[in-house]
């Protein structure tokens, strides 16, 4: 029961503030400091998510293999690999790193 | 399919001379993101039911919430014996930054109001990332719709597929599956990195996310490390000459 509530309180909630965005009147937008806000927030989200999914383990920072997975990423990245090979290049080194008993 | 990880990032107000760009070509890019991300739901699938959740559960998180990191974060809460309402505002909070995303979407894309109920299901973050990556409306509209299809269409097919699958796979993250969303969102976050601006506030961002986790709730961090774009350019707006220097180089 309680993993119901959990379900059904999270998909309202997450339904409700994608509307929201979208609903917002388009005259608070026109402000040059509220599209620069608006533009800038998603790249401090992904950045605070990345490093919480690699170094976090509940509510400690770590270093394991997650880590040489992300570095195997950005080295992807930065040769222009495409998004599949980004995301596979972090599994399979991860996946190695731990096999080598990290 | 080879660029679409790094497109460039064209503002929707770029002058009309803008180059336009093929649909085919925006197609692709989108398909590429979808399709990469939407196989990583089979993450999520077998996360899940390592959780403890149902398939049917399981399923009806991805087919409601639709928001992989708010997905992740429910799960890993549930698995850790928080209570509902905890484990649910963790989540809502992650999803807090779909908001913000709609903001810049409702300007660049122009969403009918009709449509609007239908079409917030799908502001996530990759949506959002291959709509700005785009030089136009009409390849930003396309961009949204081919990403938020695909993208639902194969992360709620490979959910199920992962929920079913979680017992003949064993330890996942013996296979590195765990890696695989910071890896999405740091594909993601790349070609936004464009200027100095954008390079400070992620940095502060990781330090704030990082730092707070032992300190504040599950997602409330990832919250705080928003506070990193205010600050960034609070700061520049005090170093730069009031009227001069108003449009950066963004």
């Amino acid at each position: 029961m309680n993993i119901w509530i959990a379900i059904a309180l999270t998909a309202a909630g997450c339904y409700l503030v994608k509307l929201v965005g979208l609903l917002v009147p388009a005259g608070a937008l026109e402000r040059p400091l509220v599209q620069r806000l608006a533009a800038l927030l998603p790249v401090a989200l992904l950045a605070a998510l990345t490093a919480q999914q690699t170094f976090g383990a509940g509510d400690a920072v770590v270093l394991d293999a997650r880590a040489a997975g992300l570095a195997a990423a950005a080295v992807a990245l930065v040769l222009r690999a495409p998004f599949l090979v980004v995301v596979g290049a972090a599994v399979a080194v991860t996946a190695g790193v731990r096999a080598l008993g990290w | 399919m080879a660029e679409q990880t790094a497109p460039p990032v064209i503002r929707e107000n770029s002058p009309p001379a803008a180059p336009a760009k093929p649909d085919a070509a925006v197609v692709r890019d989108a398909l590429g993101v979808g399709i990469a991300v939407g196989l990583s739901g089979f993450a999520f699938g077998v996360t899940s039911a390592g959780a403890g959740l149902s398939v049917l559960q399981t399923c009806l998180l991805s087919l409601l919430v639709f928001t992989g990191a708010s997905q992740f974060a429910l799960v890993g809460a549930l698995a850790a014996g928080g209570n509902p309402f905890t484990a649910a505002a963790g989540a809502f909070f992650l999803g807090t930054r779909n908001a913000f995303y709609g903001l810049r979407l409702s300007q660049l894309l122009a969403v009918p109001k009709a449509v609007r109920p239908l079409a917030a299901h799908w502001v996530i973050d990759e949506t959002t990332a291959v709509a700005l990556a785009q030089p136009s409306r009409r390849a930003a509209r396309i961009g949204f719709t081919v990403t938020g299809l695909t993208l639902y269409v194969l992360w709620n097919a490979t959910t199920l597929l992962g929920a079913l699958g979680a017992e003949a796979i064993g330890d996942t993250e013996a296979w590195g599956l765990d890696a695989a969303g910071p890896a999405v969102f740091l594909a993601l976050l790349a070609p936004m990195l464009k200027s100095a601006t954008e390079r400070a506030t992620a940095g502060i961002a990781v330090l704030l996310g990082l730092g707070l986790l032992p300190v504040l709730p599950a997602g409330v961090p990832v919250l705080a490390a928003a506070l990193a774009a205010p600050l960034v350019l609070w700061f520049r707006g005090r170093r730069t000459t009031p009227a001069g220097r108003e449009k950066d180089s963004r």
